[in-house]
């Protein structure tokens, strides 16, 4: 039976080799779970807690109020404050108290009202006090511009009321374009399709095919009448087949779970998504075949591969705020562009321009590692 | 004879001292399997020394440059003062000057400016009739976070037009933020980094230091020797409690002299935090190690731990945006309670009497994670 086969078209061999290598890979991977936990059952717990746990949106903040100023004018002031959606004030007697309860963490921030605040506010010059605690620095700008915001609304109205000069006002209509609530699940979600396809790739890849190494079974099959194409194509396929199974994961998540919305084409959103997750997969082929240690390679892949993808992909981190020459080394990786595009194809449509692009520089990627990748194999071999 | 036995050690110190001698043998074996490989060295305190780095430059949540584009159809006075306020800030600059309406989408679709201002023809008429003068402002929201910041930035801007229009008689509010006077994100961040960074490594040694020998069958050689299980247990943990504190040396240095971020509280107290913390930790790694039958799984299995472990900390979001469950499960979380203590230490100066409830939950995991270790050794031989 064999024999027939060998015999047949060189064509037929080569696929009739890859079909029985990557039922061998596939068992291989399907018999040891600690691989699946990684593949199938660490994605979904990061959906979770991307979609449901981590949220950088500033909501019903405890703030403490010390009013040391009762009349009538405090008390519409800080109806302004009461109202915020944002705010959930409680009333502190003393100073100390507030302190205490700001340093304990029971409040994020002190709204101090002087006693001579309506005096003073008459004659000009009313000033109201604001400590925050900084140690959560983003939470505390956001409680900045809320209550400046709830103050300057309420002091806004105070004056159309009272009459007097009127200056008129500059008002504010803002719109967020893709994103009209604000909500910060909508790009960490699609993002979380960058993070899973860079851990499925690059890590997971590189950390079992480097146990291979290690133990010497690699070798043992480059002795058969494989051929090294073949072998990497079979060893690849359980990990695309994992990777496939992720994006549809983070896909209907996105969707069904967390209403993220899909404005872009469907199709797109999977090639580009297809294209990142070969150039993962060459990374981690790549490292695997350079360390040929597990630890090694699962900490050059954690290092190389999926903390930058996570810091400086755009992912969380904005790369607006970076310094320029990080920024430079995030314009090199391949994360920064699929975050790019995958942002832009579940949020603001199919920018078929940017796909193009974008899937030009990841093809690019794919040449460049495919080459390397290569030159390791056969160097080592020699 | 009744002289020497007067000199002997009494009989309980001599047997500590020989049972801590036996445990010496164990650390001295496990320091030097470690530190044997040139390669593990490298990798033992590189990823530190470039985390920091990567971490220090790159996860910045502080918007610092806006590009815009302005479309001012009123070409009033007050129009150009909320232009050249805009642009005194340091924060926007704008990109583009527009004439009409449609040149907006294009510029924030392909990302050019992070917002569009337009102020519309009647804007000046409506603000000298004493009325509102609306502005309308679009922002890109494909990250929600930098798009929530920029607009209060703008509202910020816009309020103190206002105020210097009716003539210096609205609120001022006074800021002040403790223990982070600059509201730096990076502050937020870097403390916490010391505990977070050697978390990975700390953990990871001590699920693979039993795994490699299971993997390679030393480990039944190590259960005939006369060693209890207590001492083997404390022999393997010490190394990789001694290599997190190293590492979080190295992060404190960076974070002290490179990054400059000033410490406020005792070193003795942080360290002190920092060993119950890497207990913990490798508390939760020998318990992976004695249900990992080989390295690969050890490592996997810490993987799949690590993650939620720090996305869950409070490093990056506040533990009170989390749903009421998952704030629960924090309670078992080494990290969540390892973050408060560097930073309420490092930043806060807090002293031990205001921290200890911290060390309840850490030495609770401890309390449970290394007997249990140490009795699954014995139990689960494979």
């Amino acid at each position: 039976m064999s024999d027939a086969r060998n015999t047949s078209a060189d064509g037929s061999g080569f696929t009739t080799r890859l079909v029985a290598l990557v039922r061998k890979e596939t068992r291989q991977m399907l018999r040891d779970r600690s691989n699946l936990m990684v593949g199938l059952l660490l994605p979904v717990v990061l959906i979770l807690l991307f979609g449901y746990g981590l949220s950088f949106d500033v909501r019903d903040a405890p703030v403490a109020l010390v009013i040391q100023d009762r009349s009538e004018t405090v008390r519409e002031l800080v109806s302004g404050l009461r109202g915020s959606p944002y705010l959930d004030p409680v009333d502190v007697q003393t100073m100390e108290e507030a302190s205490r309860m700001l340093v304990d963490g029971k409040v994020d921030a002190i709204v101090q009202i002087p006693g001579d605040f309506a005096s003073r506010q008459v004659k000009g010059g009313a000033q109201v006090q604001l400590v925050l605690n900084g140690v959560d620095s983003t939470t505390a700008q956001t409680l900045e511009a809320y209550v400046q915001g709830a103050l300057a609304t309420a002091t806004a109205r105070q004056a159309d009321r009272g009459g007097g000069v009127a200056t008129g006002t500059v008002t504010l209509m803002t719109r967020t374009w893709f994103n009209e609530e604000g909500n910060s699940r909508w790009y960490l979600v699609p993002g979380l399709v960058v993070l899973i396809m860079t851990l499925v790739g690059a890590f997971l890849s590189s950390l079992l095919i480097a146990r291979e190494w290690e133990r010497g079974t690699l070798e043992a099959l480059f002795v058969t009448p494989v051929r090294p194409l073949e072998l990497v194509l079979a060893k690849l396929a359980p990990y695309i087949i994992i990777g496939l199974i992720d994006l549809a994961m983070c896909i209907i998540a996105a969707v069904v779970l967390f209403a993220v919305p899909i404005r872009g084409s469907l199709v797109a959103i999977v090639l580009v998504s297809f294209l990142y997750l070969l150039v993962s997969l060459l990374v981690g082929l790549l490292i695997s075949g350079v360390t040929r240690n597990q630890f090694a390679a699962s900490q050059v892949a954690l290092l190389a591969s999926f903390m930058p993808a996570l810091m400086l992909s755009g992912f969380v981190f904005d790369l607006r705020n970076i310094p320029l020459a990080v920024r430079i080394v995030a314009e090199i990786l391949p994360a920064t562009h699929f975050m790019g595009v995958i942002k832009t194809l579940f949020l603001a449509g199919t920018d078929w321009g940017m796909v193009a692009s974008n899937s030009a520089i990841l093809l690019g990627y794919i040449v460049v590692l495919t080459f390397l990748t290569r030159r390791t194999l056969r160097k080592r071999l020699g | 004879m009744d002289r020497e036995s007067g000199r002997a050690l009494p009989p309980i110190l001599a047997s500590v001292l020989g049972w801590l001698g036996e445990v010496a043998f164990l650390f001295r074996k496990e320091v030097l399997a470690l530190f044997k490989d040139p390669a593990n060295r490298i990798i033992l305190f590189a990823p530190a020394f470039i985390q920091t780095l990567l971490f220090g430059y790159g996860a910045i949540l502080d918007l610092q440059h806006v590009p815009y584009a302005v479309l001012d159809q009123s070409r009033g006075q007050a129009a150009s003062e909320l232009i050249a306020r805009l642009d005194g800030t340091g924060v926007f600059t704008r990109q583009a000057t527009l004439v009409n309406a449609s040149q907006i989408a294009p510029l924030i679709d392909r990302q050019q400016v992070l917002m569009a201002v337009t102020i519309p023809a009647d804007f000046d008429r409506k603000l000298a009739g004493g009325g509102n003068g609306e502005v309308q402002v679009v922002f890109d929201g494909r990250n929600s976070t930098t798009a929530g910041s920029a607009a209060s930035y703008v509202s910020a801007v816009v309020q103190a037009l206002n105020a210097a229009r009716s003539g210096g008689k609205g609120v001022a509010v006074v800021r002040r933020a403790w223990f982070n006077p600059n509201l730096e994100s990076r502050w937020q961040i870097m403390p916490a980094m010391i505990a977070t960074l050697s978390m990975l490594q700390t953990m990871l040694l001590a699920a693979l230091s039993v795994a490699r020998e299971r993997e390679q069958g030393t480990f039944d050689q190590l259960l005939v020797t006369p060693m209890t299980p207590l001492q083997i247990l404390v022999g393997k943990a010490l190394p990789s409690i001694v290599v997190g504190l190293l590492q979080s040396t190295i992060v404190m240095l960076i974070v002290l002299l490179w990054f400059r971020i000033p410490m406020s509280g005792s070193p003795f107290l942080l360290y002190f935090g920092l060993l119950c913390f890497n207990i913990a930790a490798v508390g939760i790694g020998m318990t992976l190690s004695a249900f990992a039958l080989n390295m690969q799984q050890a490592m996997l299995y810490s993987f799949v731990l690590i993650m939620p472990l720090t996305l869950l900390s409070g490093l990056l979001t506040p533990i009170r945006n989390m749903p009421l469950v998952l704030q629960y499960a924090t309670y078992v979380n080494p990290l969540r309670f390892g973050v408060a203590i560097v930073r309420r230490v490092y930043l806060e100066g807090a002293g031990l009497g205001e921290i200890a409830i911290n060390f309840v939950p850490l030495l609770a995991v401890a309390a449970v994670t290394l007997p249990l270790s140490a009795w699954l050794f014995r139990h689960r031989l494979s």
